[in-house]
């Protein structure tokens, strides 16, 4: 079977900004406020519409943070569901334009 | 402690300017009675210079940006600064009164994701709030764009200023809010003109009047805390700041000036000569804003309400020391609670004396 290509972006909704290598999040529809640890700020700031998400984990997060391939896998598709559920995350299998910087 | 103050004494500790108030001009399509503004245009930022101040926050780490004005709608380019700054991915926030705004433009806001508006409402009164603004149909035009933004779905607060002239109108402006199913704030601070003329503090509401307000419960959320004698201050607290103002937050004018707080007038900089973060970091002023304690304050930090007190000290600076007491906040301690403040009784009073001399200094870079 193959590989699932999931692409990922940020959506134009909400605010964010880095605080000591980790990012403040807020969804401005329903005021909800977020902190993301380092993982999941580089996850986040990779999120560029363009490049799949198992080559963000591969590339970056497995490769700066040391950590096992196959369970970095899981919990960034289990991040991204999580994020995309409060309207942080844009998810698809093709590739998204990103609104944001 | 709650994430958000979490995040804001993180920002603190790391010396990182988390919010930032803007004022993008100071022309204004109202003239209301208590504003301490000249609303003449003494050669505001271009859209190319706040884009470029927008720029420098982002990299300073700022995430909740405040429009304010003025009117921010008098700048035909707001919106297109708004778009920026949401681009940068600020959180942002509008204070305006509102009366521009149609359905066209609360649509664009809403597709901005601007996180929240505050829109300045004075009476459920048609003819008390027009006489404030005087502008014929302010009134009208305002409670109309509320209910264009509401319909977006956007966060709405109706702000009520109080003074002489409307004091007895909060419960109907409440009242309106919840109609409109707006959230309301209520505000009795009238601080003097930039011109240093203190005429306005005549409209302030009484005392007793203010004692009313924090003793009633449609007003005042957890009535009983809010109102209870104070604790006596901790270490902790004695170690600690009196307010945020130029620590993690700071105000920047239409014409770059920057300051702790858009309620202190202490000059840092200008944005026009200077890089932000120069400003934020090295000048003199900040240092010493943040170096202020509440036990290095001067009569404060003696005072039974020293733990409790919204002490701002940006009024204190307009008193003439910035260590010393604010007495509009000193009456404010005073009639929540009834217990009189080291400032009302090295003076010998068992009740606060009625407005303080406050000078409002004037802007030091305004640029010609």
């Amino acid at each position: 079977m193959p590989e699932e290509c999931i692409y990922i972006a940020r959506s134009s909704a909400i605010a964010a900004r880095a605080l000591a290598g980790e990012m403040m999040v807020m969804n401005s529809a329903d005021s909800t406020f977020f902190t993301l640890n380092e993982v999941a700020t580089a996850i986040f700031q990779a999120a560029d519409g363009q490049t799949p998400l198992r080559d963000i984990v591969r590339n970056r997060i497995c490769e700066e943070f040391d950590i096992d391939p196959e369970e970095a896998q899981a919990d960034a598709k289990k991040f991204v569901t999580e994020l995309s559920g409060h309207g942080i995350l844009l998810v698809s299998n093709q590739p998204l334009v990103s609104e944001t910087r | 402690m709650s994430l958000m103050s979490d995040v804001g004494q993180k920002a603190t500790n790391l010396g990182v300017p988390l919010a930032v108030h803007m004022d993008v001009t100071y022309r204004c399509n109202e003239r209301c009675v208590h504003c301490y503004l000249d609303h003449d245009d003494h050669g505001e930022m271009t859209t190319f210079e706040i884009k470029g101040v927008l720029d420098q926050l982002a990299e300073a780490g700022v995430f909740f940006l405040t429009f304010s004005g003025g009117e921010v709608f008098m700048r035909r380019d707001f919106l297109e600064i708004v778009e920026y700054a949401r681009r940068l991915m600020f959180n942002v926030k509008i204070k305006t009164n509102a009366v521009m705004i149609h359905e066209k433009e609360a649509r664009r806001i809403r597709e901005l994701g601007v996180d929240a508006i505050q829109i300045s409402v004075y009476s459920h009164r048609p003819e008390v709030h027009d006489a404030i603004t005087k502008l014929p149909h302010s009134f009208e035009r305002t409670v109309k764009a509320i209910r264009f933004l509401h319909q977006q779905g956007l966060r709405v607060t109706i702000a009520n200023v109080l003074m002489t002239a409307n004091s007895s109108d909060h419960a109907g402006v409440q009242e309106l809010a919840d109609e409109l199913g707006v959230q309301y704030t209520l505000d009795p601070t009238i601080t003097p003109m930039m011109d240093g003329s203190t005429s306005v503090l005549s409209l302030r509401i009484p005392g007793e009047e203010l004692s009313e307000i924090f003793h009633n419960p449609d007003l005042v959320d957890n009535q009983e805390e809010f109102c209870a004698p104070p604790k006596p201050a901790s270490a902790e607290d004695l170690e600690g700041y009196s307010c945020s103002a130029g620590h993690s937050l700071c105000y920047i004018s239409p014409y770059g000036d920057v300051f702790p707080c858009v309620q202190f007038p202490l000059p840092t900089g200008n944005i026009r000569q200077q890089k932000f973060l120069d400003i934020w970091n090295y000048s003199p002023q900040f240092k010493e804003v943040r170096s202020i304690r509440v036990k290095d304050l001067t009569t404060c930090s003696s005072c039974s309400h020293a733990g409790s007190c919204s002490r701002c000290p940006g009024l204190a600076y307009m008193e003439g020391n910035m260590r010393g007491p604010s007495t509009a906040d000193c009456e404010k301690s005073f009639y929540k609670t009834g217990v009189p403040t080291a400032n009302m009784l090295r003076q010998g009073l068992t009740k606060p004396r009625a407005g303080a001399q406050l000078v409002q200094i004037q802007m030091a870079a305004v640029t010609a």
